[in-house]
């Protein structure tokens, strides 16, 4: 099983100053799948993509990827692990400067010495794969957002990594470039047998494409399984999740003091 | 009221320990570019599209000033010597006013106004939509990448840029009093060429145009990637840039220039 393992996250903790983000993570991803992360707003979903990243390190716990752990690398060692590894922004975070073409032959020239004349080949088979080989000329700024976000994703999937992680990846597309970004995701994962994290709120297209869910809430996992359990599951919060009730378990309200004296009403009226 | 100065006070220490807690940022942030330009080196054609986009784009602007400021140094020598009967030494005039001080000065002011703000706001913004994020993530320092490519273009830059300033000046100068006034052209060209003293005037004019151009894209660097990732941190930034870099300009030309023109002649 451990051979399988490719990212073991044991007992995380995260906190920014004093305000505790994650609170004993565990979660094991086997290789060649697509792993759901979901959960509400400032969860801490994207914080948990930043620590496997090795952007920031835990308070306590670890994250280890194929067998090491990340926040004990030196920053070399680290560089070294993130060329088998990458991030899909929530916002595409293209390369404003860049044309399409080559904020996609980035990482190749960054990080190998590939003829010109391979890297264009690379290049256009890489945009390609997501539908964009025509707009290999435009510029970011007169890309849709659903391209951009396709864009990302064929940059992303230049050096072929190992492991690539989604922040978002469906947030503010419109249905149909959803179910093809969707659809975009479980296919590379299966072609090029890479494990794919993928963070998101939307449940529905994502249960379609994953193998396994982990439900975070409150800095702990609230609940994880495959889509078929996850959408059979009678655990209050799941069952809130997926149907996206407004109240429940996942609370409308930030935490906050108590509404009356907030408004600084006197108890004898509260 | 006691505990309004104690907040008072209290104020004023967090303004000082700020100041001296963003300083020591900078200071790192420099001492680490530094190191890490090996990158720019080895790969001098990332400098050379930066020098097209700072330098380049900053001749118009250098260019058309240069030619005004000339022509006014060039009236007002005019004026005031041609009252003691020398107006032939308006061709030194113009040529030690600018060298020594307004082609280098005018010429960074310039060069912060135009290049600097603009190296600030592409910077904050890559930061803003986490374009230096995800080159991070990609293991490439975008320090290495995107900011030392920058500061060397613009250090590269700003000599060439201020040299350019004074000789259109020179030129501009020359059209007012000689062409337009009637100064006498040989005088105006060998006086001035008796002058002008290649190790003082023109070898400290160069070093002021390089302290200069090291001041202000190291500020203009600094401010756009400690700027906050939101739209009003990098306008923030950008304005940052403009003032701290004029005033880093004219404080140190009077440094360097009491050490260089101190009992000369
Ligand atoms: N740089 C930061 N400093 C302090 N708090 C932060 C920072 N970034 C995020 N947070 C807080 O951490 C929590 C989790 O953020 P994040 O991981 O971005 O949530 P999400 O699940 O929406 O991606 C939020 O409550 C947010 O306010
Ligand atoms: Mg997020």
């Amino acid at each position: 099983m451990t051979s399988e393992t490719l990212v073991e996250i044991n007992d995380l903790n995260f906190s920014y100053g004093r305000h505790a983000i994650l609170k004993g993570i565990n979660m094991t991803m086997p290789r060649g799948k697509v792993i759901a992360i979901m959960g509400g707003s400032g969860c801490g979903k994207t914080t948990l993509l930043r620590l496997i990243g090795g952007a920031v390190a835990p308070s306590s716990g670890y994250v280890k990827i194929a067998g090491q752990v990340v926040h004990e690398l030196s920053r070399d060692e680290l560089f070294q692990m993130r060329r088998k590894m990458s991030m899909l922004f929530q916002f595409g975070a293209l390369f404003t400067d860049l044309s399409v073409f080559d904020n996609v032959a980035f990482q190749m020239r960054e990080h190998t010495n590939l003829p010109e004349s391979l890297i264009r080949d690379l290049v256009l088979m890489k945009l390609n794969a997501v539908g964009l080989r025509g707009a290999h000329k435009l510029m970011p700024a007169e890309l849709s957002g659903g391209m951009a976000r396709r864009v990302a994703l064929a940059r992303s999937i230049a050096l072929d990594p190992l492991l690539i992680m989604y922040d978002e990846p469906f947030t503010g597309l419109d249905p149909i470039s959803l179910s093809v970004i969707g659809n975009l995701i479980r296919r590379l994962t299966d072609a090029l047998g890479m494990t794919s994290i993928v963070v998101t709120h939307d449940v529905q297209e994502s249960l379609k494409i994953v193998d396994y869910v982990y439900f975070i809430s409150e800095g702990v996992i609230a609940a994880h399984g495959t889509p078929t359990e996850v959408r059979e599951s009678i655990a209050p919060f799941v069952h809130q999740f997926v149907h996206g009730e407004e109240d429940g378990p996942v609370p409308f309200h930030y935490p906050a003091e108590s509404y009356a004296s907030d408004l600084r009403l006197r108890s004898s009226f509260a | 009221m006691p505990r309004r100065i104690v907040i008072g006070i209290r104020g004023i220490g967090h303004r000082v320990i700020d100041s001296v807690w963003r300083l020591g940022r900078a200071s790192r942030f420099f001492m680490l570019m530094l190191l890490k330009s090996t990158t720019s080196l080895r790969r001098f054609n990332l400098v050379i599209r930066e020098i097209y986009f700072t330098g380049v784009l900053s001749l118009i602007i250098i260019v058309v000033s240069g030619l005004f400021v000339g022509m006014v140094l060039g009236l007002q020598g005019y004026e005031t010597l041609q009252k003691y009967g020398s107006e032939s030494a308006v061709g030194t005039l113009v040529a030690l006013s600018l060298v020594r001080e307004l082609g280098p000065v005018v010429a960074a002011l310039l060069f912060a106004s135009r290049a600097g703000s603009a190296i600030t706001a592409e910077i904050g913004l890559m930061k803003a939509t986490e374009q230096l994020a995800a080159m991070e993530m990609m293991a490439v320092d975008p320090i290495a990448r995107v900011v030392a490519p920058r500061f060397w273009a613009g250090v590269i830059s700003m000599p060439f840029l201020a040299a350019m300033f004074s000789t259109v000046g020179i030129f501009g100068g020359y059209l007012v009093t000689v062409v337009l006034i009637g100064v006498d052209e040989g005088s105006f060209w060998s006086q001035m060429q008796n002058t002008v003293d290649f190790r003082y005037d023109i070898v400290n004019g160069v070093i002021k145009t390089c302290v200069f151009g090291v001041a202000v894209t190291a500020i203009a660097v600094f401010e756009g990637y400690d700027a906050p990732p939101t739209a009003e941190g990098v306008s923030g930034a950008t304005t940052r840039t403009v003032v701290t870099s004029s005033l880093a300009i004219l404080g140190l030309d009077f440094i360097l220039t009491a050490f260089m023109f101190r009992g000369m002649s």
